[in-house]
């Protein structure tokens, strides 16, 4: 079983509806340990990306989710501008060329999305960030894609796994970002970052398994 | 939320409208990607000289665009760091062919953005150097957090370079110049009251009637230690102390003060701070060779304010004595 073009453009357009509906949920997250704009800031750069895409929408995956980073990048600023345009764009060459992506493709994307965050932000596991989210996300459809998972298989492994590590940020102390200020205080708190990390990959499941 | 606002989502577009209006002589306002630049830009072979951040800390930065000072500023949304198409937008708009300094507080947002319009403009050639500003004594400089913020040493560092740069500093030296302004800065803040920004709408933090948070930084983000409300002598003698142990400061130094207020504190309470400032510093044998006291990197509504001690060297303070010519500092012009 393999994901098209649609594909893509409808995770695009659950991210729009998925950060307006936790818009506020990841404001109070942020004001928590953060500067309280990262709900406002996701609902509107993927609010700019849908108005994008409705407009002129490219013809391959690579293509699109170029585009959507683009748009990111210019809209979304913090921290989360860079970070989630660079995911697109490392996801973008991933894709390159591609109508249809299949289970080794999907993971494709995430991997190199994932990388990308990584590069960006300098973050390691247990900093309490998006990273803690995404990479045991990474890790658990690297293995379901190894066992013959199909695409909502592996997107289900990845999100059971990204749930997780959002939650595993709530006892840590953050090393990273604005919550790093913090100190002790940080903990006990979800990381807003690592939430809406979660989200992304939610989005993807629940598209895809259609 | 009570403010003097028509949308949340036009505050920034609407309040740079302003600017432009109230100061039409000394800059003007590009909208898409947006950015302030300094009028007659770029000045042939002069050092170019930018900064940015959030909006909501008037009149740094866009206040600071003229004469002597900034070339740009690029506003991001409320406490959210410029995008790097807005910052490409106006290191390429000052480029007089010597190249661009950077100007950068120390927030994981605004070093990632600032960095990738970086690697934009060096790939259509123009040259860029970064001066990170990071003089918060109240964040534990560890390798275990994001470093220190940068807050009021941002001021004397654009007011430093732009004046270099108008003298007609290479990029390297004004950059140099920089730094070192940094690294003998430093700065603590202290909050009242909360901040809200206009599109969250409520309020950063919660903060009881009669608390202080010390060590707040210039976003409403928490600071590191919550205290009953206590006298402006003893609160100023808690920030001197930790600013002035940690550089070390010591007897016979020069510095530029700022007792900086963050929005919501009236003068003359910054003037009473002022006082006890000063007189602590005197009784170090520290002079205070220049000063600013009112509002210059603010945050929003808050009450508080925040010092910023810089140890200044002959070349600083004659750089500090240039003509300046902005909408948030003006002398010698």
């Amino acid at each position: 079983m393999a994901i098209g073009r649609e594909a893509i453009l409808g995770w695009l357009d659950a991210l729009r509806q998925v950060y307006a509906a936790n818009r506020e949920r990841l404001t109070e997250l942020d004001a928590a340990i953060g500067d309280a704009d990262h709900g406002t800031n996701m609902d509107r750069g993927f609010t700019a990306v849908h108005a994008a895409l409705a407009a002129q929408a490219p013809s391959d995956a690579g293509d699109i989710l170029k585009s959507a980073a683009m748009v990111l990048i210019r809209t979304v600023g913090g921290a989360a501008g860079p970070l989630y345009g660079t995911f697109f764009l490392r996801a973008a060459a991933a894709c390159a060329g591609k109508t249809e992506l299949s289970p080794a493709d999907v993971v494709a994307l995430f991997q190199a999305g994932i990388e990308g965050v990584q590069q960006r932000g300098k973050a390691e596991p247990g900093d309490k960030t998006m990273i803690d989210a995404l990479l045991p996300a990474l890790a658990a459809m690297r293995a379901a894609a190894a066992r013959g998972a199909d695409i909502a298989g592996l997107m289900d492994d990845g999100v059971a796994a990204a749930e997780a590590g959002m939650l595993g940020t709530i006892p840590l102390q953050a090393r990273k970002g604005r919550a790093s200020y913090l100190g002790a205080r940080s903990i006990g708190h979800q990381d807003p970052g690592a939430t809406s990390a979660f989200l992304l990959v939610k989005a993807a499941a629940a598209t895809w398994r259609a | 939320m009570k403010k003097l606002i028509n949308d949340p989502a036009n505050a920034r577009r609407e309040f740079l409208a302003g600017l432009a209006l109230a100061h039409a002589d000394l800059l003007a306002v590009i909208q898409d990607p947006v950015y302030v630049v300094r009028a007659g830009a770029p000045v042939q072979g002069k050092t170019g000289v930018i900064s940015g951040g959030g909006s909501g800390h008037e009149p740094m930065h866009a206040g600071f665009v003229g004469r002597g000072m900034l070339d740009a500023a690029c506003p991001g949304e409320v406490f959210t760091s410029p995008t790097p198409d807005q910052i490409e937008a106006a290191t390429l708009a000052v480029d007089g062919g010597a190249g661009v300094l950077h100007i950068v507080k120390n927030y994981t947002g605004d070093i990632m953005n600032f960095e990738m319009a970086a690697e934009l403009c060096q790939a259509r050639g123009v040259e860029v150097r970064a001066v990170v500003i990071n003089d918060d004594v109240a964040v534990e400089d560890s390798l275990y957090t994001a470093g220190r913020r940068g807050v009021g040493t941002t001021v004397l560092a654009e007011k430093i370079c732009g004046a270099a740069a108008e003298r007609g500093y290479g990029l390297a030296r004004v950059a140099e110049l920089g730094e070192r302004v940094n690294r003998h800065g430093r700065s603590m803040g202290v909050a009242l009251t909360s901040c809200t920004v206009p599109a969250a709408g409520r309020p950063n933090f919660v903060i009881g009637a009669d608390e202080i948070e010390m060590g707040i930084g210039i976003h409403g983000e928490p600071g590191r230690e919550r205290s009953a409300l206590l006298p402006a002598a003893e609160v100023t003698a808690r920030m001197a102390e930790a600013i002035l142990a940690d550089l070390p400061f010591t007897s016979g130094d020069r510095v530029i003060a700022i007792v900086n207020g963050m929005g919501g504190t009236p003068l003359m309470e910054l003037y009473l701070v002022y006082a006890e400032l000063e007189r602590i510093l005197r009784a170090r044998g520290i002079t205070v060779a220049r000063r600013l006291v009112g509002n210059y990197i603010t945050s929003l509504e808050m009450a508080g304010c925040s010092l910023t001690l810089l140890k200044a060297d002959d070349e600083m303070l004659s750089m500090w004595d240039d003509p300046v010519v902005t909408a948030g500092l003006r002398w010698g012009a």
